[in-house]
């Protein structure tokens, strides 16, 4: 197990200078800490599955350096780095058993018969697969494919880390939460560095102490679930993250108060000149509905989802999303609203801006 | 929803069904006419029940004709296929240098068979044709038309420069289809070259292989029109493949009912192991769900 660090990082696929010499990945400094469970979060393209790749050591960056606790790898190839890999589509050898596809890393690593009987054994018991152990690979399910892939990795007790690239794609959805839960009790037993890619939320957010959000090429947040919740760093964060995503409304900021055209909505703090673009940004689940005064809005749509109501609303022109809790029935009129100041983020230029405490 | 049977549908395939009649059936019918009867021309059979078949069953000249067969058949087998796999591994996965490959290769498969033929056999002679007189001129004893040996060599050579590339492009095809990952996960499991192919490459163009191999079977087996150009079955009856024999004693002794009663045997083994290629791959698929 080791603390992975990538330093000044950068990808790009095609040689600078050509036409498509666009960054994969730009600059990324990022230390891994050993033992920890990340989840590597954005949407396709973003170049999660290229920075993997780099770790894994599958693609060599084009410039800028990988360490596993202090030694430089950036030139060692894959299978000198002893990391496990989990690819989207499950890898097990056809040909062979259950038992044979886990000891087969420790075989080639020349390891004695007896202690790879034992190690398969243990490992079996792990992942639950100790009753299909001499049944062929290729007559399993997805699953239970997925978990032989997990196990090989996991075989091998000197391995780095395990990354996961998109694991659950072709799982059936209910098993999807039974692997993910599975996924986390072996990182709290046996505390292997986990890094696990996904454009899903909401297994970055169940899997993961700490979630990289990436965006276009760039890690723009770093953060436990709650963090990229309440505090996104980024528009683009709040956006993503949540379902409805974040309401990011044009405002002109002025000390406390943030002017939506006319109206004053106070914020928690003071923000001096902010320069650029100026949003402000509130959660659809932070929105209270009052009885009277308040911003006037006018409700366009409700959705109700059994356990919440999305109602689509428009504020002056800006289209808006309020989450509200089951209830009596909205009509179509205008709702009053109210935006609790301390959920309030303010953003400049799509990143956010800390206000001074008061 | 209770689905209704329209048997009118049936009348679609009527088309089909007598262009194969005439096309099959009825000359198929013909050849079973003439297995079991006797006939001195005129239209005038007599019924002979199995006695054609228990003597070709019984005939020197059959066996020989089918240990030869096989033997060629075999031969071919054993070269054409691992070779192919071996082309096919190294192949230029994309771009400039693939695309030649690939064309290249397919150069010999649309080659008209007795135009293959025509090229072998003036290539190979020793008074005019490059391979032959250049053999001559090294000194190297060879002569395809009195040598029984050089017969088979020739025939084989040819056979695998003008077949190995279809087993090459469907191996090829099965190969381009095994996503990165597994190679990936190899590399980490710190496999082998020989465990990648063995455990990785062998098993999922395993499917494409049965089927190039059943080909080559089928293809190989009724193999006609190539030893015909090239050797006409000699020297003597070292290269009488069964198709061979079979035009010799329909068309040129005119042994009508042995010819037929030979013909449905021939069949009937080709079915036979199409029958059992075909089990396997159904299995084996049933076997993968």
């Amino acid at each position: 197990m080791a603390k992975i660090t990538l330093s000044n990082l950068a990808h790009r696929y095609a040689p600078l200078g050509s036409q498509a010499s666009s960054y994969a990945l730009t600059e990324i400094n990022h230390v891994w800490q050993d033992g920890g469970a990340y989840a590597l979060l954005g949407p396709s393209g973003c170049g999660k599955t290229t920075l993997l790749n780099i770790i894994s050591g599958l693609i060599k960056p084009s410039q800028g350096r990988v360490l596993f606790d202090d030694n430089d790898v950036t030139g060692v190839p894959t299978e000198q780095r002893d990391i496990a890999q989990v690819f989207q589509f499950p890898v097990v050898y056809d040909t062979m058993t259950v038992r044979e596809n886990l000891a087969f890393p420790l075989k080639n690593r020349g390891m004695a018969k007896p202690d790879i009987q034992a190690r398969v054994a243990l490992i079996a018991e792990m992942i639950g697969l100790e009753e299909l152990l001499d049944s062929k690979a290729r007559r399993l399910s997805p699953d239970a494919k997925q978990k032989i892939s997990l196990g090989r990795g996991m075989v091998r007790e000197s391995v780095n880390a395990i990354l996961f690239d998109e694991p659950l794609t072709v799982i059936d959805p209910h098993l999807k939460w039974e692997l993910r839960t599975q996924l986390k009790a072996l990182h709290r037993e046996f505390g292997h560095t986990m890094i696990y890619v996904t454009h899903d939320q909401t297994e970055a957010m169940t899997f993961a102490d700490k979630v990289v959000m990436l965006h276009e090429g760039r890690i723009v947040q770093i953060g436990t679930p709650e963090d990229l919740f309440e505090q996104p760093e980024h528009t683009f964060v709040g956006h993503f993250i949540g379902s409805p995503g974040m309401n990011l409304l044009d405002a002109s900021i002025h000390g406390d108060l943030a002017m939506l055209g006319e109206r004053a909505v106070p914020l928690a703090s003071a923000y001096g000149t902010v320069a650029g673009r100026t949003q402000i940004g509130i959660r659809p689940e932070h929105i209270r509905v009052m009885a009277d005064g308040g911003l006037p809005a006018e409700i366009r749509a409700v959705e109700n989802v059994g356990h919440r109501r999305i109602v689509r609303a428009h504020l002056d022109g800006h289209s808006l999303n309020i989450v509200l809790p089951p209830g009596e029935p909205l009509g179509t009129g205008t709702l009053h609203l109210q935006f609790p100041p301390d959920k309030i983020n303010v953003y400049a230029d799509e990143w956010r801006v800390a206000g001074s405490i008061r | 929803m209770e689905k209704r049977q329209n048997n009118k549908a049936w009348l679609l395939v009527l088309p089909v069904l007598i262009l194969v009649a005439f096309s099959a059936v009825i000359p198929l019918m013909t050849v079973v006419n003439y297995a079991f009867n006797d006939t001195f021309g005129n239209n005038q059979f007599f019924w002979n029940g199995l006695g054609w078949f228990e003597e070709m069953v019984r005939s020197e000249r059959l066996h020989a004709a089918l240990g030869r067969q096989i033997l060629f058949t075999g031969i071919i087998l054993l070269i054409e296929v691992p070779l192919g796999i071996f082309i096919a591994l190294h192949m230029p996965k994309k771009g400039f240098w693939a695309s030649l490959c690939l064309v290249l290769m397919a150069l010999p498969l649309l080659i008209p068979f007795n135009v293959v033929g025509t090229i072998w056999q003036i290539f190979c002679r020793i008074d005019i044709g490059l391979l032959g007189r250049g053999m001559a001129e090294l000194g190297v004893d060879y002569n395809y038309t009195n040598d029984a040996f050089d017969a088979w060599l020739t025939l084989i050579v040819m056979d695998v420069w003008h077949w190995t590339s279809l087993v090459a492009l469907l191996c090829f095809a099965g190969l381009r289809s095994i996503p990165d990952a597994f190679y990936q996960a190899a590399r980490i499991d710190q496999s082998s070259r020989w465990d990648i192919f063995r455990h990785i490459e062998l098993p999922k163009m395993s499917g494409v292989l049965l089927i190039a191999v059943l080909l080559r079977f089928i293809d190989s087996f009724m193999i006609y029109t190539e030893p015909f150009v090239v050797t006409g079955g000699g020297p003597g009856n070292a290269t009488t493949f069964l198709s061979i024999d079979l035009v010799k004693m329909a068309i040129g002794q005119f042994d009508l009912g042995p010819a037929a009663a030979f013909s449905l045997m021939y069949f009937l083994i080709i079915l036979l192991v199409s029958w059992v290629f075909y089990t396997v791959m159904v299995s084996r698929d049933e076997g993968a769900q």
